[in-house]
């Protein structure tokens, strides 16, 4: 088997001129790119070929209305969680800021997913199966378990001040709470399930932060949620949202510097370009607001709203980096073929 | 190794038994590529095109030597791809010793077509379909990477000539034991065949675009302007008419072969033997083997270098098999954000007012 250093790799790299041109389609070479302080650096790529440069992988098909859904079903999520408890423990207010954010976080998911579709008016027929390998399939289900009672709980909040004498306002009020709590039950699995199903794809920028993405995106998810009460609910009620918040802020902070370690070579497309803007843009908002939960948000309203604000821009700029950084890893040969072949040569040694 | 855990990875003897086909249903089927015989024709792209009624995906040059359809997608279930590899070829005389070197032509030819490619709107890519016309500007000298000017290896002179090695590909499908797009495919549009390949049926996908993700081998691609999925059916119809796909059909050096698996894979070991045997050493085998991260592939190949250069993966693995750990790791993190709510509101409820 010949490897980086076979007769063919060693005669490309010595020629020049078209030929040279050549053989830098045919393998990687040297990068020059910015480090993370702004220095440029030269990093040599581990050796690798490939077809003309091309792309191993179809890059994802799914545009930003994926993205925006990661963040929003992540709202949607965090925001029952806190609406549920504001509702058990009489925070009326926090209450319904998290039942309103709920539904409008899954109003805009239902519209982000079923208009990415290839052909939208097909979208029930993801209600013809229930499939346990396809992450999507769960997914669906998970998602209608949760859509149908939070959106019950939500209408709850919007009956007009003259109709909640009515015979189904009361009915409506009296299942609100159980409704409630069913939401909350299935919210943690719609702030998850998500991590999965980026993960369970061949995008290296995904399936190699398999061990790490469920913990980065239910930290963002909580962060989010937590977030809004802070925005809408006033200081005295949104205590437990500033712990939710706070919590979340910590554990997708935590766990994305971790996943970022483990990552490999494919760390750099999570580093580089656009993903590595949003990322970075991303850390500064959920530790600002991070900051400004912990130090300042009890205290004030206006320090509150503007940490909730700041979390809410960390979460979605998380959730944008996380997808931009798949995108850019399919489109590299190097980060199938590298990693691929790291691991080969691993196997093949033990 | 219990057959439970096989469902998602690893060998499986039945996989059209597995998906729930009745014990009488037909063998297992596939191609076996020989990659060694490849002429580089295209016939079955051609066949492929007509029998399926693939519409075509735009007429461009792409500099890949004579490659001009890329890769696998939507509008292309056959690939033949081409490598020029400057190459000293050990016991052969091409018979260009004492031979003039120097580009190919002359450079004024070069300087002529060069601008016109570079001021082109995509780059040269309208070649063959309209004309390129003289710039208003000569601007920054752009290499497109085109391979008619020069030969690989012409500018290193006369002692640094090769020889070329030109590989060719046919690519396709793999139909893998344990395919990714299948796996994930949320409404059930794509299925096994009773002839163990995957067929997407395209009265029931919704073009989610998951199955594009998922396919450790960049196969399946949406079709613009359709909206959902497509990619070779191994030819169902034909298959279900008893006859082989077009693809095969075409092949006029039988680079392409149909037939049972469990045969392509005798046949297969049987001519890397006999390769090897006459000196072809770096002749291998790709997708033979049912212990690889998919299961083995129903449409594997022979291949004269490492499967990157061809474009393809080295060493795939179908997301499926860490979906149990991914799972776990999901529930995990649910778990944690469901305490932290919990501990939210309880810490808020015992503990004061904060």
């Amino acid at each position: 088997m010949s490897g980086p250093h076979d007769p063919v790799t060693a005669e490309r790299s010595s020629e020049r001129g078209s030929a040279g041109r050549e053989a830098q389609m045919f393998q990687g070479s040297m990068r020059r790119r910015r480090g993370r302080g702004g220095e440029p650096t030269v990093v040599p790529d581990a050796e690798f070929r490939s077809y003309y440069g091309r792309p191993v992988l179809k890059a994802p098909v799914w545009e930003w209305k994926i993205a925006a859904y990661l963040f929003t079903g992540g709202l949607a999520a965090g925001s029952s969680v806190v609406a549920a408890g504001a509702d058990l423990t009489g925070r009326e207010k926090l209450r319904r800021a998290g039942w309103l954010g709920a539904l409008g976080g899954l109003l805009a998911s239902l519209y982000l997913l079923v208009s990415d579709l290839g052909r939208p008016e097909r979208f029930h027929h993801m209600l013809r199966v229930a499939k346990p390998t396809s992450p999507m399939s769960v997914g669906t289900w998970i998602l209608t378990a949760f859509g149908a009672p939070a959106g019950l709980a939500a209408v709850a909040e919007l009956v007009p001040r003259r109709l909640r004498r009515t015979w189904p306002a009361r009915l409506l009020r009296r299942l609100a709470r159980p409704a409630g709590l069913a939401a909350a039950a299935t919210a943690p699995g719609v702030a998850s399930y998500t991590a999965v199903l980026l993960s369970h794809t061949a995008v290296p920028g995904w399936n190699e932060a398999r061990d790490e993405l469920p913990f980065v995106f239910t930290g963002s998810a909580a962060a989010s949620g937590g977030g809004l009460g802070m925005l809408c609910a006033p200081v005295e009620e949104a205590g437990p949202a500033r712990v939710f918040a706070a919590a979340g802020a910590t554990a997708e902070l935590a766990a994305a510097a971790v996943m970022h370690r483990r990552l490999g070579v494919v760390a750099e497309a999570h580093d580089t370009g656009r993903a590595g803007r949003l990322r970075r843009a991303s850390e500064v908002a959920t530790a600002a607001g991070l900051a400004g939960t912990v130090l300042l948000a009890g205290r004030s309203r206006a320090a509150g709203a503007a940490s909730g604000l700041a979390l809410l821009a960390g979460s979605a700029l998380q959730r944008f980096a996380v997808f931009e950084a798949g995108m850019a890893s399919t489109k590299d040969p190097r980060y199938v073929v590298v990693p691929q072949r790291e691991r080969g040569a691993a196997s093949r040694g033990s | 190794m219990s057959a439970g855990r096989n469902r998602l990875a690893g060998p499986l003897d039945d996989v059209a038994g597995e998906a729930g086909h009745p014990a009488d249903h037909p063998p297992r089927v596939g191609f076996f590529t020989d990659t060694s015989i490849c002429i580089g024709c295209k016939a079955c792209e051609v066949a492929c095109k007509e029998w399926n009624d693939v519409p075509e995906d735009g007429l461009d040059l792409l500099g890949m030597s004579f490659d001009n359809t890329g890769m696998l997608g939507a509008n292309s279930w056959r690939h033949v791809a081409f490598v020029e590899q400057p190459r000293p070829l050990g016991h052969q005389d091409p018979g260009l010793v004492g031979l003039p070197t120097g580009p190919t032509g002359d450079g004024a030819m070069t300087e002529a077509v060069q601008p016109r490619l570079r001021a082109a709107e995509r780059g040269g890519s309208e070649l063959g379909t309209s004309p390129l016309h003289e710039p208003e500007h000569a601007g920054r000298v752009q290499d497109l990477g085109m391979p008619a000017f020069t030969r690989p290896g012409e500018a290193a002179g006369p002692d640094g000539r090769t020889d070329v090695r030109w590989l060719m590909a046919s690519d396709v499908c793999k139909h893998c034991t344990h395919a990714g797009c299948l796996d994930v495919c949320p409404t059930g549009a794509l299925f096994r065949t009773e002839f163990g390949t995957v067929v997407v049926q395209q009265d029931i996908c919704n073009g989610c675009g998951y199955c594009v993700s998922a396919c450790p081998y960049g196969v399946i691609d949406r079709r613009p302007g359709d909206g959902r999925a497509q990619k070779c059916t191994l030819c169902y119809d034909r298959l279900r008419g008893g006859l082989e796909p077009a693809c095969a059909k075409a092949c006029p050096t039988d680079s392409i072969q149909y037939g049972e698996l469990d045969e392509l894979r005798e046949r297969a070991d049987r001519r890397l033997a006999q390769l090897h045997e006459l000196g072809v050493t770096e002749a291998r085998l790709y997708g033979r083997d049912p212990d690889d991260g998919v299961g083995g592939d129903g449409a594997f190949f022979l291949l004269l270098d490492e499967p990157e250069v061809y474009g393809l993966p080295p060493d795939p693995v179908v997301p499926t098999r860490d979906a149990v750990a991914m799972w776990r790791r999901a529930g995990a993190a649910a778990a944690a954000f469901a305490l932290a709510g919990v501990a939210a509101f309880a810490s808020a409820a015992f503990g004061g007012r904060r």
